[in-house]
């Protein structure tokens, strides 16, 4: 911990700043960088990971530790970082390309194994720096440079695909909204083990207005159902409902208040979590913004630690010269 | 519960043998069997009984990529060859003098490696009709006069067997299963072999199953006796023990010399042990044992790929850790792009490759050093890397030590390139006293105003070891070129030739030792040059060749990258320089690049190691040309 309270221009680097005009990562950077000073955590104790593509520039902008690593090994990095120096509070920066096409194995071990690690994943439905090629995010059809007749590919949904992957903590955010984007991380940083956030990012160059519909004033308040822990999931005018076994988004005009499902971000069964990740796929009418997914697991660094400190309790620390003259051996004259 | 004392069992054992023992000074066995009969249990078993009798040894296990191949076939054959003497032994010996054989299988698999005059011990109840034809024996090698040069005896071992536990409440096919150790018993009564150290394993082992270990020292003492008391066998051998300097000794193989020689340089340097490692034939063996040394602070991470193997240790190693990856030469190839990020950001990392016979999945039980090109040049760009081999299965250990110092000194991913061979290869290891260890000491970057993480040490051309956690040395680092002091990303054409050359420097001016040459008579013109696990082989071919009168130097690299200061000298000294490899010359396309040398290739890539006879026959040829 600092003596003297940090501000963001603490974590501001003295990097200029490449991305294209527009692109939403400025205001994710810029929200990061306000929101890191509240974690009360030393800046040599803050590492900032990431893979390749736009969003991986991130770290070179925080004046923090950081690695621009190489593409869509970020999670394999951060792991062996996050496992062996478990005082450090490590971050995952990975877009929809490095995330969920090269690097899909790392992201889902990660997940399951919950090591501690903060992974925003900036999903922008498009591959940015390579200059526009459709991503496994983007809807299916999607007129692209390497898809003139139109992409032929079931998009993946991070939510569900994190979810699938035995994830402890996975939520979803846009850009722009830099309150909903810090109450997140805010959440995040304070959950034990793996964090996946979901950022819909716009690309201003190459996909640009793919989040308008969650984004414009006229269309967001319809179209963001806003899930807080213990409250109705509802938009302006729309709610959910139960639906048999599944979930249903239905016209808060039609139902009273009392029949909306009151979100449980803390409930252990993931089919829960997972219908609400199916609410929205491609299309935008509605889709759920906040923790889909919070509950509680030991992080996998913990446990990789544990058991070394448990054995050394038990056993005493390893003596080198026993080990080496252990076994069956012999002395010669 | 108490065990029977079989007739004739421990107690008369002690009093010692009653027939006639002859004295031999060096013996080689195989024991060759289905995958599923024991075989490397009962070699290793042999291999520590031997040991512990003070004979210097070398082993050569040899098994097929299947865990049950399909029963009785030659693709299913499984040995262990030993070589044991009372002198030094190099290398796991060239033909058997005995070959145990389970099955028709094993004898047609093996004869041919045999020398006439050898003995051959077989498991006759084994000879059916069925088994031999599985094979393509139209007649039964027993009967029909085809093994007249050999000693054969032919043995009843599963009948003998299953009659032995007869009294035990086991099946048929349970008692079978302990054929192996009978076969065992009987080759320690021949050899003179203590029997204390077996039976306690086999109470370790199986003392959570008495039944089961009951059968086993009952078929094991069974064995003995039948040496003993049937007239079968007539003489006994002893084999006096080797001279070896003073000290205590363990039997040590390959892959786990290289697991004890990486937690001596975690503690020597005072980091902390990080592996990163995804299974993989025949490297496994080094995670599996060092997955049992956590007491150490051993942290082991099997990971989902070969790639993020090698990144979690990167990551380690990032944050302070000695970062280790171990793999075979498919890993390799999936790890090669960390490889070129570790280059970059001159992070410390070792990759050890245990190398099997390739391309491609290749022959993943057998050895080759094929992936010598791979580890020097098998990445995008100018992206050195040092490159250490060790000669034989003990220097596994001085191996990790050495790549521990290199990497930390200076910065940089160190191969280590093992085989098959000396992995899974055992031999008598004198352990070293901790304090004779090297100091590995390490300095990471301390806080500082105005921190340069690319500001290099002016002997080592190191940058620092910059560790988070620090303050004020907060910085990013990452793939991308970057700017010689700040690191900083940089495209700079000027600057990039700088790096490029800088970086390739660094590597070149690692610190190594010279080559050393043995040329005893001073008189020779043919030097032979080998590298990593020939080293044996080579040394013992050497020795025959000037017991023959003949004059030749040898000398063996440790160092691959970069080469000893005065190799040049070297192969300059001699006008001929034979490079033996199990690859098709790819230290002698190193050596003739370097050095223009035109250097005499000798190669095979059998999957199996040189025999000192080829060497031999190969060297007379280039000295008698």
């Amino acid at each position: 911990m600092s003596d003297v309270a940090l501000t963001k221009k603490d974590f501001t680097s003295d990097q200029e700043v490449r991305w294209c005009p527009g692109c939403g990562d400025y205001s994710i950077l810029s929200t990061m960088q306000a929101f890191l000073p509240e974690l009360g955590i030393a800046r040599e104790n803050i590492v900032f990971i990431s893979g390749i593509g736009c969003s991986s520039r991130f770290p070179y902008y925080l004046e923090t530790f950081g690695m621009h690593s190489i593409h869509g090994r970020a999670p394999t990095i951060a792991s062996g970082l996050a496992i062996s120096r478990p005082d450090l509070t490590v971050f995952v920066i990975t877009g929809d390309g490095d995330a969920l096409s090269i690097g899909g194995n790392h992201l889902i071990h990660s997940l399951r194994r919950n090591v501690e690690l903060k992974i925003l994943l900036f999903n922008n439905r498009i591959y940015g720096l390579t200059k526009g090629q459709y991503s496994p995010t983007s809807e299916q059809g999607k007129i692209t440079k390497s898809t003139p007749l139109g992409s032929l590919d079931t998009p993946f949904n991070p939510v569900s695909l994190a979810i699938g992957a035995e994830a402890t903590f996975v939520a979803r955010t846009v850009d722009s909204d830099r309150k909903h984007l810090t109450e997140v991380l805010r959440a995040a940083a304070a959950h034990k083990g793996s964090a996946l956030i979901e950022i819909f990012q716009n690309c201003p160059i190459f996909n640009d207005g793919a989040f308008d519909i969650v984004k414009d004033g006229d269309t967001k308040g319809a179209a963001l159902l806003q899930m807080v822990h213990g409250q109705a999931i509802k938009s302006e005018t729309h709610g959910l409902v139960h639906d048999g076994a599944s979930l249903k988004v239905v016209e808060l005009s039609t139902v009273s208040e009392s029949d909306l499902v009151i979100h449980d971000a803390h409930n252990e069964d993931p089919s829960y979590a997972f219908a609400l990740s199916r609410l929205s796929a491609s299309e935008l009418d509605h889709v759920p913004v906040g923790i889909f997914r919070d509950i509680s697991r030991p992080g996998y660094g913990e446990l990789v630690n544990n058991q070394v400190a448990e054995i050394i309790s038990k056993q005493g620390a390893g003596d080198l010269t026993a080990l080496l003259n252990g076994g069956d051996t012999w002395e010669v004259e | 519960m108490p065990l029977p004392l079989v007739k004739g069992g421990q107690s008369e054992q002690d009093k010692g043998v009653t027939k006639p023992v002859l004295s031999l000074d060096q013996v080689t066995i195989r024991f060759a069997g289905d995958s599923g009969d024991g075989m490397q249990l009962t070699g290793d078993r042999f291999t520590m009984d031997t040991a512990s009798l003070g004979n210097d040894l070398s082993t050569l296990p040899n098994y097929p990529a299947e865990i049950r191949a399909p029963q009785g076939t030659i693709l299913g054959v499984s040995s262990f060859q030993l070589h044991f003497a009372d002198h030094h032994v190099q290398t796991p010996g060239d033909a058997p003098d005995v070959l145990v054989a389970m099955n028709p299988a094993a004898l047609k698999a093996n004869i041919k490696d045999l020398a006439r005059g050898a003995t051959i011990i077989v498991d006759k109840d084994e000879f059916t009709t069925r088994n031999l034809s599985k094979v393509g024996y139209e007649t039964n090698p027993l009967e029909d006069g085809s093994l007249e040069s050999y000693k054969v005896h032919g043995v009843a071992l599963t009948s003998l067997t299953v009659a032995a536990l007869a009294s035990l409440a086991l099946s048929r096919k349970d008692a079978e299963r302990s054929k192996n150790m009978f076969a065992l018993g009987l080759l320690t009564w021949m050899y003179h072999r203590p029997t204390e150290s077996t039976e306690n394993f086999l109470k370790t082992k199986f003392a959570k199953k008495p039944e089961i270990l009951e059968a086993n020292l009952l078929a094991y003492r069974t064995g003995w006796n039948y040496g003993e008391t049937t007239e079968d066998f007539s003489v006994s051998y002893e084999i006096a023990k080797a001279k070896m300097p003073a000290g205590k000794y363990k039997n040590i193989s390959g892959n786990s010399a290289m697991a004890y020689g990486l937690i001596a340089a975690a503690e020597r340097s005072g980091l902390k042990l990080f592996l990163g490692s995804y299974p993989i034939t025949p490297a496994s063996d080094i995670l599996h044992e060092l997955s049992k040394h956590k007491k150490f602070g051993v942290i082991t991470f099997q990971a989902e790929d070969e790639i993020a193997a090698i990144g979690s240790a990167l990551g380690a190693s990032y944050g302070g850790a000695l970062g280790i990856t171990t793999t075979s030469g498919p890993g390799v190839a999936l790890k090669s792009e960390m490889i070129g990020l570790a280059v970059m950001l001159e992070l410390p990392l070792i990759i050890i490759d245990v190398q099997r016979g390739g391309p491609s999945t290749g022959l993943p039980t057998k050895t080759e050093q094929a992936d010598l090109l791979q580890a020097m040049f098998g990445r995008n760009g100018e992206s050195p890397v040092a490159v250490i081999a060790p000669s034989h299965a003990s220097d596994c250990f001085a191996i990790a030590l050495e790549a521990a110092r290199i990497a930390t000194t200076y910065r940089v991913p160190v191969f280590i390139l093992s085989d098959g061979y000396i992995a899974n290869g055992s031999e008598p290891w004198k352990i070293p006293s901790v304090d004779s260890l090297p100091d590995l000491h390490v300095d990471f970057a301390q806080s500082q105003e105005d921190f340069l993480p690319y500001l290099r040490d002016p002997k080592t051309l190191a940058r620092p070891w910059a560790i988070p956690g620090t303050k004020g040395i907060e910085h990013r680092i990452g793939g991308l070129e970057k700017a010689d002091k700040t690191g900083e990303i940089s495209y700079e054409p000027a600057n990039h030739d700088f790096m490029v050359r800088t970086r390739a420097a660094k590597v070149a001016g690692i610190d190594v030792p010279d080559l050393e040459v043995e040329d005893p008579s001073g008189e020779a013109t043919v030097l032979v040059l080998g590298w990593g696990s020939t080293y044996g082989p080579i040394s013992a071919a050497m020795e025959s060749l000037r017991a023959n009168g003949e004059n030749v130097a040898q000398a063996h690299l440790r160092y691959l990258n970069p080469f000893p200061k005065n190799l040049g000298e070297v192969l300059k000294k001699y006008p001929k320089v034979i490079v033996p490899e199990m690859n098709l010359g790819q230290l002698a396309l190193l050596l003739r690049a370097q050095f223009l040398k035109d250097v005499i290739s000798f190669n095979q890539v059998r999957g199996l190691p040189f025999t000192t006879a080829e060497l031999m026959e190969a060297t007379m040829k280039v000295i008698h040309v």
